[in-house]
């Protein structure tokens, strides 16, 4: 899927200062050789099993089907991994070539807290140092994921630089990487920066579909009729999407974050309202001004609010093999709230932007139709922040 | 590549040892810009950096990322500088370079930029997030054009060091630390052997050393290993904390920087 240069059609490259272009190398170099080793295979894979927990469930939402009298849904249970979300998945992988490369320190950046959380953890596990970057305004939307990361171990350094979010979060972890590589690996959280990350996060993460695939034709002895997730930098997505993307009638539908509106400038949908450009190491769509200076994007889910998209989604746009569908705050939020009444199960206000545009199509679809979510985490993170939407307060 | 524009840039490394300033362009505003740049003209500067600020500068230290904002926040843009610099041309000959990031000019059009900044006689382009891989895309479109793209190479390029020199066009530019721009105690880098290093591939190129250096004694130490020597932050500091103030403490200090430079 990717081409030498790391370049998914014209997205992609390595647009990084020279500082950090030996470490790239070294890391791809490292990463080609231990993806084919069967000892670090075999090591992930049980980190993966007994420690995070997999495969995790795809669970048949039956009250939901009913209630939307339309196809029949499934749910993809990232949230039921150890920390409670799909981003342990490449942590634990980027964490083990990290020691395996002789590194004894992770830095990473943050935006909702779970990658930071992840990352803590793998440190912890693995006795590594770890610095967690994270937007300044996240740290109080995420307040507690501050705190767990604090009790593993991890010290948190609140980005105040720009919008004070994720964007600004990637930006500085990068700047670190580049004052202190020998020891450190950057373990980037996202289907995103210069190439080999790209790569790499979603080779760790295409878990999500692998399983997927398996676990839905064992089921109904089909394959989906849509895979539905929601898409940041999109990492969770690319893993819910990467075993599909050859089977050409199962839909591919990524959810942006709208934030208020795609028609307002308090938007985080790079799809729907960015152009091509290049920003944080690679070439792909991103928000941006006349000029080439990137907006400050808006979403009530911190894990969404990044003003770019990983580019091998921005690749599937251009082919036209995935959807990428615009879902605002409000419609996030009444899906939160839906799940977790019709089914018991409180998602990741993040998911929850897969999980409101499933509720407008499944209606449409045939009895016979089936469609997959991906709930990439939990939504414990989400309560204070959304009681708050709702006007109320309420004391963690 | 344009032979004029190869010679002016050149011909910057021709008055002993170079000193190369650096300015965000509108911090705090163009008018003031405009006069530090005559200042630094008038006081030696060799040639001079024109920094296009950009949101989300991820090489820069503090101190360039807060005067970035400073100069967005007054408005400024793209074509405001090209402006700027149009005027300038007719009364100041040193040679410029912009200093900006891929996505400003990508987002221009590489093109259309490239013609802009040969119509107001831009020399070259320093773009610190376009490394040798990704290059040609910009460096083609700029040479028709007549500008020349500067290659950076940094303590950590070690093997890379010959294959960049041999493309190198303009000046080599050598990041003396790790890390983002910005005021630094002590270089601990070995500079000399980077030298060495592009001048065993490529004798003709200028090396100039930048990142870190704020004051003359370490410059006349830098410039001693070196053809010349480049100053940013400490000079955006000055502007930070002079304001519209700034154009004769800037001044000051580059004919400080210029007289060390010579002693080395």
């Amino acid at each position: 899927m990717t081409n030498e240069n790391g370049r998914f059609g014209i997205h992609g490259g390595q647009y990084i200062p020279e500082t950090l272009m030996n470490a790239l190398l070294e890391l791809e170099q490292a990463y080609n050789h231990y993806k084919a080793d069967e000892e670090f295979n075999k090591e992930l894979q049980m980190l993966l099993n007994e420690y995070a927990g997999r495969p995790s469930r795809l669970y048949f939402a039956e009250k939901m089907t009913r209630d939307l009298g339309g196809a029949k849904i499934y749910l993809k249970r990232e949230d039921l991994n150890h920390t409670g979300a799909h981003k342990i998945n490449n942590v634990l992988g980027q964490a083990l070539l990290a020691k395996k490369m002789g590194k004894t320190r992770l830095i990473a950046e943050t935006g909702a807290g779970q990658h930071g959380v992840a990352t803590a953890t793998a440190a912890a596990l693995l006795d590594m140092e770890c610095v967690v970057y994270m937007g300044e305004e996240d740290t109080r939307r995420q307040a507690l994921n501050v705190y767990r990361m604090k009790l593993l171990g991890a010290e948190v350094v609140p980005v105040t630089t720009g919008t004070a979010t994720l964007k600004d979060a990637v930006s500085e972890a990068m700047r670190e990487w580049t004052n202190r590589i020998s020891d450190t690996h950057y373990c980037l959280g996202s289907v995103m920066g210069p190439h080999p990350f790209p790569t790499i996060v979603r080779d760790f993460q295409a878990v999500i579909s692998e399983e997927i695939k398996a676990q839905i034709l064992e089921k109904e002895g089909k394959l989906p009729d849509a895979v539905i997730a929601c898409v940041g930098g999109g990492s969770n997505a690319i893993g819910a999407f990467y075993h599909f993307i050859e089977d050409k009638d199962v839909r591919l539908i990524g959810c942006e974050a709208a934030g208020r509106g795609v028609d307002t400038f308090e938007t985080a949908a790079t799809i729907a309202t960015g152009k091509l450009g290049i920003f944080h190491g690679m070439k792909s769509y991103f928000c941006q001004d006349k000029y080439g200076q990137i907006a400050p994007v808006y979403s009530i889910s911190a894990g969404l609010d990044y003003p770019g998209i990983g580019p091998e989604h921005a690749w599937l746009h251009d082919t036209g093999r995935a959807e990428y569908v615009p879902v605002t705050d409000d419609e996030a939020v009444d899906a939160f709230e839906y799940l977790s009444r019709m089914e018991g199960i409180i998602p990741a206000i993040e998911s929850a932007h897969a999980i409101a545009y499933a509720k407008k199509i499944a209606p449409v679809m045939e009895k016979d139709q089936i469609i997959v979510i991906n709930i990439s985490g939990r939504g414990d993170k989400d309560c204070a922040a959304i009681a708050r939407y709702r006007g109320e307060n309420i004391n963690e | 590549m344009s032979e004029m524009s190869m010679n002016k840039i050149r011909k910057a490394f021709e008055h002993g040892k170079a000193f190369i300033p650096f300015i965000t362009c509108g911090d705090p505003n163009l008018d003031t810009t405009r006069e530090v740049i005559r200042e630094m003209a008038e006081n030696g500067a060799d040639l001079i950096e024109l920094g296009i600020p950009f949101s989300d500068p991820t090489a820069e230290g503090p101190v360039i990322q807060d005067a970035s904002l400073r100069a967005l926040q007054a408005g400024t843009t793209t074509d405001k500088i090209f402006d700027m610099v149009r005027e300038l041309r007719k009364e100041i000959a040193t040679p410029f370079v912009f200093m900006t990031y891929a996505n400003v000019i990508f987002s221009y059009g590489i093109e259309k930029f490239a013609k802009r900044a040969e119509e107001i006689g831009m020399d070259g382009l320093i773009l610190p997030d376009v490394p040798y891989e990704e290059k040609q895309e910009f460096a083609s479109v700029f040479r028709s054009h007549g500008l020349d793209l500067i290659s950076l190479i940094a303590p950590t390029s070690h093997s890379r060091i010959r294959m960049i020199a041999r493309e190198a066009e303009g000046f080599v530019y050598c990041v003396s630390s790790l890390g983002v721009t910005g005021m630094r105690q002590s270089i601990t880098t070995n500079v000399g052997e980077m030298v060495d290093l592009v001048k065993s591939v490529n004798p003709q190129i200028p090396c100039a050393i930048g990142f870190g250096i704020s004051n003359p004694e370490q410059a006349k130490k830098m410039a001693a290993s070196a053809d010349g020597v480049i100053v940013g932050s400490a000079i955006v500091k000055m502007i930070g904390e002079y304001g519209t103030d700034a154009p004769k403490h800037v001044g000051a200090f580059v004919k400080e920087m210029k007289e060390a430079v010579e002693q080395a």
